[in-house]
């Protein structure tokens, strides 16, 4: 293992627990502990226990936080009520997608914005440029080494984290988040995740996360609460049909092609990168993002070309994996626009071999309603 | 550490065959399998094809990785194992038994002497953990 790697609180931890461990984006992660195939069905029908230590956080805090924000990301923060939180994109001024990420409101004037681990350098230098030219009264810190991530996703996550936190968990509504005591530490508990389940994002000091780790897994033990992986941490996003930075979107696409029009507000005023997003809204892309489920036996894996029916090249797979809860191929890929019609064959090279592929609407996988 | 059949023979791409007459059995290892995690596809040959030793004849994908399948031994397909397009789990269950991919009638049975014992693989394997 090379020492250069970055190591969450949980390192130590996830060796313990028989994870194989790999490099993601200079990262020292769990690849898996139990098997992919496995910790993805106990995510899909119990609960999962996953570390997400190495996401990035950045506060904003002051009288002009909000007016910044709004400056720096496409969607509405005006709209969020306290201890609401917000997924978004930061643009560049092309209007390519500097960086996916989550804006908590924690306070009257208190931010947090949760972004992707290996564009954390990247992005604090990025805000912190942006507030060297905007007027106002706020502060930006990177607060990244200061908080340990743990994600507790599945359908009895609600069951098991109610019995170690004070909160009545209910009172948490989807994409909402609470200061509370959990098992003795003040921590951030927050409705959200990156599974397509219900679940919940817990943020505390590091030096308390392994041992909140222990907690919930021995608090779920009847549910069966396993460690998870980045693994089936991506094989769940993807069934979600969530976006995966660095493969599903980056600078050179912007949140118009990426399929995520919901995520832009231009009545809002300005913010960067407005003008050219509102151009593509208007006046269309060449290329979207689409969903598509292998109609034949195989696996679509990142870079494979996509081909239209007379099989010419008309895109790239951006994400592909192996659906474990659907048993077939899946992906989403960018193809040309008058490709993107849901139903409509096209194939994907798997190696020299053409597979059949059927455009779906995204997600793939819906969780059943609670009954 | 697995264990791995005395009877079989073992090649650095961590296939192993097992030589019943001039017929052998290809499967891949135990190592193998761990290292791929779980399996969820397999691509075989058809039967009548020819292999050749050293070449690629399939491919084997877990839902992180691919890898390709290489010929242990020169000779043509006698029969090969559908159920591991169904059951792509017995590699990861049982990757020296239940998981065995294609038969194969050899053509050069000295081909099968130049690959390793059970031991030499097990030495193999350590000393290629000690590289890392």
């Amino acid at each position: 293992m090379s020492d250069d790697l970055k190591r969450t609180p949980l390192n130590q931890w996830h060796r313990d627990h028989g994870a194989k461990m790999v490099d993601f984006g200079g990262w020292d992660m769990p690849l898996q502990f139990d098997g992919i195939l496995a910790e993805h069905e106990a995510v899909r029908t119990r609960a999962g226990l996953f570390d997400v230590s190495h996401m990035g956080e950045v506060r904003i805090q002051g009288d002009d936080a909000l007016a910044f924000i709004q400056h720096l990301i496409t969607s509405d923060a005006s709209e969020l009520g306290l201890g609401q939180a917000q997924y978004t994109v930061m643009a560049n001024h092309d209007g390519g997608v500097i960086d996916d990420l989550l804006v908590y409101r924690l306070a009257d004037t208190d931010y947090l914005l949760v972004i992707n681990a290996g564009t954390t350098p990247k992005d604090v230098a990025w805000i912190e440029a942006q507030a060297k030219d905007f007027e106002g009264v706020f502060e930006v810190r990177d607060e990244s080494d200061e908080w340990a991530q743990l994600a507790l996703q599945g359908p009895d996550a609600e069951t098991i984290l109610s019995r170690i936190v004070a909160l009545d968990l209910a009172s948490i509504g989807y994409y909402r988040a609470a200061f509370t005591d959990l098992d003795g530490v003040q921590a951030l508990v927050s409705r959200t995740g990156y599974t397509g389940e219900d679940g919940f994002e817990v943020y505390l000091p590091p030096s308390k996360a392994p041992a909140l780790a222990d907690t919930i897994l021995d608090a779920g033990a009847n549910e069966g609460v396993v460690p998870v992986g980045l693994g089936a941490r991506d094989t769940l996003r993807l069934e979600a049909g969530m976006l995966l930075y660095g493969s599903d979107m980056d600078e050179s696409r912007s949140p118009v092609e990426a399929n995520l029009r919901w995520l832009i507000k231009p009545d809002k005023g300005e913010f960067i990168g407005r003008d050219a997003i509102v151009a593509q809204i208007e006046a269309g892309t060449a290329e979207r993002l689409v969903g598509f489920e292998l109609v034949e036996r195989g696996v679509p894996r990142h870079g494979y070309e996509l081909c239209g029916a007379d099989e010419q090249a008309i895109g790239e797979v951006s994400s592909g994996t192996f659906s474990p809860t659907l048993k077939k191929g899946i992906g989403l890929g960018y193809v040309a626009a008058e490709h993107t019609e849901v139903d409509g064959l096209l194939t994907v090279d798997v190696r020299g071999r053409k597979l059949e592929a059927r455009i779906v609407k995204t997600p793939f996988y819906r969780r059943p309603k609670a009954s | 550490m697995a264990e791995y059949p005395e009877g079989y023979k073992y090649t650095k791409e961590h296939e192993w065959i097992s030589v019943d007459g001039g017929e052998g059995t290809i499967g891949i290892t135990d190592h193998a399998q761990a290292e791929l995690g779980d399996v969820v596809y397999v691509e075989l040959p058809a039967v009548g094809d020819h292999l050749q030793a050293g070449q690629p004849f399939g491919t084997i994908e877990s839902v992180k990785a691919v890898s390709e399948l290489y010929a242990p031994i020169s000779g043509e397909v006698t029969a090969i194992h559908e159920e591991l397009v169904d059951q792509p789990e017995l590699f990861n269950e049982d990757p020296h038994g239940a998981a065995w991919m294609v038969r194969v009638s050899m053509a050069d049975s000295a081909e099968v002497e130049a690959l390793m014992s059970a031991g030499d693989y097990v030495r193999f394997l350590e000393s290629a953990e000690g590289d890392h």
